[in-house]
């Protein structure tokens, strides 16, 4: 395995911890070992030093100069269409998912729980028909 | 001058009316204040009677009469019911309705219950006459000499007759909306990864 994605400038992140879980921001400045100065204006993440244990890598990169002020980054961001880019990702589909299943009510689950029973078994019948086919041969 | 003489003659008539009062009403302490001893024991004052009277308890806000509740305790715990309405004691008159679950009407304190946001249209619903009363246990048991008797004491005809009465007109409301007949037959629990105070009901 090489690795693909760097900490490095320009390099579009994802928060996943504390108050602004779930923004995305760009790396402005690398601080120390632990730490990135990040900017994201499109999001609302305001431009801060985080600590990249709770920031995830995303495959985006934007060229910037390192230190580049907010409006440049806001212009980089917006010539490479980064938030389209990125709402298109399974990843985020994943996320908004996710949190849709959180605001859920009982019955709602309750019915998920029944649509993914239905789904299982359309999927288990299919698998038992091929299977069968298989050996039969 | 005038001014003067009306001073003098209001003057006048507050004298009159003390001297009405000391002969009257005041006469008393005069009296009281001229006696040489006092009574040797205190005289005993009537308390304030203390007893509590139970206020029934407020109704949580997110539980109105149709509201599906999730029971916590006892017999029943895990199974989803239906409001009815709170009784004077403050409990919550509940069914399951028994046709479906098995709960019959049934009062639970609202600490044992988790309110869902599902809701039950029950305007139509024609409540039986249900108070307190109606649960309260004869607690003398007949006594008996067979020993095939068990105790077990018939539900009075009133009683059996509203449920089915309920049950009548609840079951075809549940049955219009896809999916709660099943829901209202099947117990509550939690599977991994759920905790329950993050969870939305």
């Amino acid at each position: 395995m090489v690795f693909k994605r760097f900490v490095e400038i320009g390099r579009v992140v994802l928060v996943t911890y504390g108050e602004h879980r779930g923004k995305l921001g760009v790396i402005v400045d690398v601080v120390d070992q632990n730490r990135v100065l990040v900017d994201g204006p499109q999001t609302g993440l305001p431009r801060q030093t985080i600590n990249f244990k709770s920031l995830t890598l995303t495959p985006f990169k934007v060229k910037i100069q390192h230190g580049s002020r907010t409006g440049v980054v806001m212009k980089a961001l917006e010539e490479k269409k980064i938030m389209e880019q990125w709402k298109n990702t399974l990843w985020y589909k994943k996320l908004c998912s996710r949190e849709n299943r959180r605001k859920l009510g009982d019955f709602d689950r309750f019915k998920v729980m029944i649509a993914k029973k239905r789904k299982a078994a359309m999927v288990n019948g299919q698998v038992k028909k091929l299977k069968s086919l298989h050996t039969m041969k | 001058m005038v001014s003067k003489s009306r001073d003098v003659r209001r003057k006048l008539k507050e004298q009159a009316a003390k001297k009405q009062a000391q002969s009257t009403g005041m006469s008393d302490k005069v009296t009281k204040a001229k006696r040489k001893w006092y009574p040797a024991d205190d005289k005993p004052r009537k308390r304030t009677s203390r007893r509590k009277v139970q206020k029934p308890s407020k109704l949580r806000a997110s539980i109105t009469p149709g509201t599906v509740l999730i029971l916590l305790s006892g017999r029943f715990r895990g199974k989803r019911v239906i409001f009815l309405k709170q009784l004077a004691s403050g409990l919550l008159l509940i069914t399951g309705p028994f046709a479906l679950n098995g709960v019959p009407l049934r009062r639970v304190n609202q600490r044992y219950v988790i309110a869902t946001t599902t809701k039950i249209d029950i305007q139509s619903v024609e409540i039986p006459s249900v108070d307190d009363s109606w649960f309260k246990k004869n607690k003398k048991k007949p006594k008996s000499d067979e020993m095939t008797d068990t105790g077990k004491s018939k539900l009075p005809e009133s009683f059996l007759n509203a449920q089915k009465s309920l049950d009548s007109q609840l079951v075809p409301l549940v049955k219009q909306v896809p999916f709660l007949k099943s829901y209202l037959c099947s117990r509550f629990s939690l599977s991994y990864g759920q905790f329950p105070h993050e969870m939305r009901f």
